[in-house]
């Protein structure tokens, strides 16, 4: 396999370390860090029905929805007037994160704390619903923009999102918005920890948001088949590697974390629950929405993300899948593992939340990143929930239907998204990696 | 606390590998092309007029900086056409044009060590436009299968990076318009952690009817239908701002690869800095000077090196007035020539940092900065604002400055390369 020669560290440099030191998540079925733990330790699925609008002319009608009310969570009238739903749950995501963290961001240095939240469809929930009033149902193609909402720019454009959270926890370092379709919450976690290595910040308000369960997402997706039509059974309706697999559940939530400078973060004394010990990103400059069988560049985003992280793939103790259900998703991993694991991949155990809380788009590589995070605080890897009928094409160990407790030094996090984006991360216990 | 410039801790910027320019595409509301847009802009040749996209008489803004000459059936294979917006079909030809002007050849090129990371601000608008209207009007049966990916923020990264076989790590940054100068730097970046290439700008657009709703919004878009007076940064009747679509993509490299084929070069990334505001009502600084600040010492050169400001030049008093001040405290009254070109453009949003770059080196090749048109200075801002015509000057180190709404501030110090 090709690799690009790069130095991991530059001579006469000290190489600054990033850790988690605060996690906030709100997922289907798990509002709250602690909520999200025990659904996914259970093995609870959180797909159902949709409620949001009338899903009866679609395809596929299934999705993992949140039970949320923004003032519930302390958003103010205003607040809940100009954000977009995947905004309230960033801010929301962000505070928790912050509160779990112990830092006070009073004393902190505004300047040297940033934000970056990724995102691949921003405010699409928001602008499905003001379209609708100003072009009157699609009826005036000069849309009446007095129609619009106050705060429409914000839809517009959803570096909003950032500057909410900036506002919410007084970051004034750097603050941007990475959108790179699915693989978007990975690769803002892995831009934020850049950020704090190279100097740029010293605490980054990191994660990833999407609230995309609205009739125009739910119609894209029909149009390519890429939902799946298991109305029948919807709570069982998302089927990782599983044989009778046919489209994912569309999900929505956020997850975001505290990420400090290591030394910095144990000078002060904050609980560290794993260090972003590596991370890669590669494209596979193929097709938009599809994918080669080869897995060649996930493959090779593991292996740059393992190298990053000076671990050989024996290692891991866990992968946390991307896992979306999808017939060629699934197939395109599976063979992604063999290719940079090697035969180590049939030995540690893979598992997709997706099962349970659902493709949250950009949002979902953040949210399983807290799962891995809290998978290693607490000893147990989460299952793949639904997973009865092997398929030949997926003969991993997807630890089906029921948690294992095991150990966890070091995990590895993947993603695929639209556009052709394969990103990795790897998580450690600090004191485990190499100095 | 610690100082506004804090230089980054790891490396010394002498240990680092240099990023250099060594392709421009680039396509403006004021010229298709390199040397159209150049010639024209060098003659304050505005592209601004009545919007012709769509009929504008029901807004209160009804000017904009359109790319009327483009047509994507002469420059892409026809069955790109109804997968992509128009803004992403101005990306293309404009990622074709920066790869011809560098002399690059994706295809004897090693495809892990070429990424792509674009800006964007509302994705492709006009296509969800489309869709939207399709499943409102029609019903969700009518809604393309290109949908899925033809509208959002990273359409033009993905399909770039499809086109020219680029499979090295990529991205996409969205921080308004501050979001253009960032990822020249996350160019950079990724050139000092070992990718020999990078395919970096923006070009954007969100003219059509569904856009000009949500911009109105901004409470920020000039409603004044004469062109000559609408987008007048710094003036004292400034009322706001024109919008225009297009902008820029540049091939970024590694100075030593780009040296070893041979490459010309226009310049150097040489420094860049970013920051955000504090909240409203805060009673804190502005952000931008310490962006600008960041910039400079990452860049090693201090106020005096600078050559000429290229200004985000908002046409907002008060945000006029914020830069204007952050200029002035650091360069003193008067203190550097300061120009704003995209007043022959409108503002690009994501696309009007990377444009403001392109021009940036250009000015440096040529030894002459561009004028502002439509304004004159105003002595209450105490800038040495280019106007009328181009100044010829010995021109070494170049600073750009690009905010984005809601707080983003950037800044990026381009050299020569020499």
């Amino acid at each position: 396999m090709h690799s690009t020669p790069r130095p991991s560290t530059q001579p006469g440099t000290v190489k600054r370390r990033v850790v988690i030191t605060g996690i906030g998540v709100l997922a289907p079925g798990g509002i709250g860090a602690k909520n999200f733990w025990s659904l996914l330790s259970e093995g609870r699925t959180a797909t159902r029905g949709i409620t949001f609008f009338d899903p009866s002319p679609f395809r596929s009608r299934v999705a993992a929805e949140i039970d949320f009310d923004p003032a519930d969570h302390g958003l103010r009238p205003q607040e809940i007037r100009r954000m977009d739903r995947a905004a309230q749950f960033a801010v929301v995501a962000a505070r928790e994160a912050l509160a779990d963290s112990g830092l006070d961001m009073a004393e902190g240095d505004p300047y040297r704390t940033g934000v970056c939240l990724g995102s691949a469809v921003g405010a699409t929930m928001g602008l499905d619903q003001e379209y609708r009033v100003v072009s009157d149902d699609g009826r005036l193609e000069l849309v009446d923009h007095e129609y619009a909402v106050p705060h429409l720019y914000n839809h517009l454009v959803p570096s909003s999102f950032a500057v909410e959270v900036a506002w919410a926890t007084g970051a004034e370092g750097p603050a941007t918005v990475v959108s790179t379709g699915c693989t978007s919450g990975l690769d803002a976690v892995g831009h934020a920890t850049e950020l704090i290595r190279e100097g740029s910040a010293d605490v980054m308000i990191a994660g990833a948001t999407d609230a995309p369960i609205s009739p125009i997402t739910m119609a894209c997706f029909d149009a390519i088949k890429a939902t799946t039509p298991r109305h029948d059974d919807p709570a069982h309706a998302s089927r990782p590697f599983d044989g009778t697999r046919n489209g994912f559940v569309l999900g929505e939530g956020s997850a975001v974390f505290v990420l400090e400078e290591l030394e910095s973060a144990r000078r002060r004394g904050a609980h560290i629950y794993a260090e972003i010990a590596g991370f890669g990103s590669r494209c596979n400059a193929f097709h938009m929405t599809g994918l080669r069988p080869d897995g060649l560049e996930m493959a090779e985003a593991i292996r740059i993300a393992l190298d990053e992280a000076r671990l050989a793939p024996e290692a891991i103790d866990y992968v946390n899948a991307h896992g979306s259900g999808t017939k060629q998703n699934d197939r395109h991993e599976t063979a992604a593992f063999k290719l940079s694991l090697g035969e180590h991949a049939r030995r540690t155990p893979v598992s997709s939340i997706k099962s349970m809380v659902g493709h949250s788009l950009g949002a979902i590589g953040s949210i399983e990143i807290a799962a891995c995070a809290l998978a290693m605080e607490y000893g147990v890897v989460p299952p793949t929930a639904n997973l009865h009928t092997p398929d030949p094409e997926c003969d991993l160990d997807y630890v089906p239907l029921t948690a294992r407790e095991r150990r966890l030094d070091s995990v590895l996090s993947v993603g695929s998204g639209f556009g052709g984006f394969q990103s990795a991360i790897v998580l450690s216990r600090p004191e485990r990696s190499p100095r | 606390m610690t100082t506004a410039a804090t230089l980054p801790v790891e490396t010394t910027t002498a240990a680092r590998a240099t990023a250099v320019v060594t392709g421009l595409g680039i396509v403006a509301p004021n010229g298709l092309g390199t040397e159209a847009f150049w010639a024209a802009t060098l003659e304050g040749r505005s592209g601004i007029g009545p919007v012709e996209r769509f009929d504008p008489a029901s807004y209160p803004a009804r000017l904009a900086g359109e790319v009327s000459d483009f047509d994507a059936t002469e420059h892409l294979p026809s069955r790109l056409l109804p997968q992509t917006d128009h803004m992403t079909r101005m990306a293309l030809v404009a990622a074709d044009w920066a790869l011809a002007d560098a002399q690059v050849e994706p295809g004897e090129t090693d495809s892990f060590g070429m990424g792509v990371v674009t800006a964007s601000s509302a994705g492709g608008f006009a296509f969800g436009q489309n869709e939207l209207k399709a499943l409102w009007s029609q019903g969700s049966k009518y809604v393309s299968a290109y949908q899925s990916f033809a509208w959002f923020y990273a359409v033009n990264t993905g399909q770039i990076s499809i086109r020219h076989g680029m499979r090295g790590p990529s991205g996409v940054l969205v921080a308004d318009q501050a979001g253009g100068l960032d990822v020249l730097a996350q160019a950079r970046r990724l050139i000092r952690n070992g990718t020999p290439l990078v395919v970096s700008g923006g070009v954007d657009s969100s003219i059509c009817p569904w856009g000009w709703a949500a911009l109105l919004t901004s409470g920020r878009l000039s409603t004044d239908p004469d062109p000559a007076t609408a987008y007048r940064p710094f003036h004292p009747d400034a009322a706001g701002h024109v919008v225009g679509e297009g902008g820029a993509l540049l091939i970024v490299e590694d100075a030593a690869s780009a040296a070893a084929r041979g490459a010309r070069t226009y310049g150097r990334i040489a420094g860049y800095g970013t920051t955000f505001d504090p909240r409203p009502g805060s009673g804190r600084e502005p952000g931008l000077r310490r962006a600008i600040d960041l910039a400079l010492a990452d860049a090693g050169v201090t106020a005096a090196d600078v050559d000429v400001v290229f200004a985000d030049a908002a046409a907002v008093p008060e945000l006029d007035a914020t830069e204007a001040a952050a200029l002035r405290d650091l360069f003193g009254v008067r203190g550097v020539p300061v120009t704003a070109p995209k007043t022959m453009t409108g503002r690009l949003n994501s696309g009007a940092g990377p444009l403001d770059v392109a021009t940036a080196l250009l000015s440096l090749r040529d030894q002459v900065i561009p004028p502002t048109v439509h304004v004159e200075a105003d002595p209450g801002h105490g800038l040495d604002l280019v106007t009328g015509r181009p100044r010829e000057t010995s021109l070494r180190t170049v600073l750009v400055l690009a905010r984005g709404y809601g707080g983003f501030n950037s800044a990026l110090v381009v050299t020569r390369a020499d």
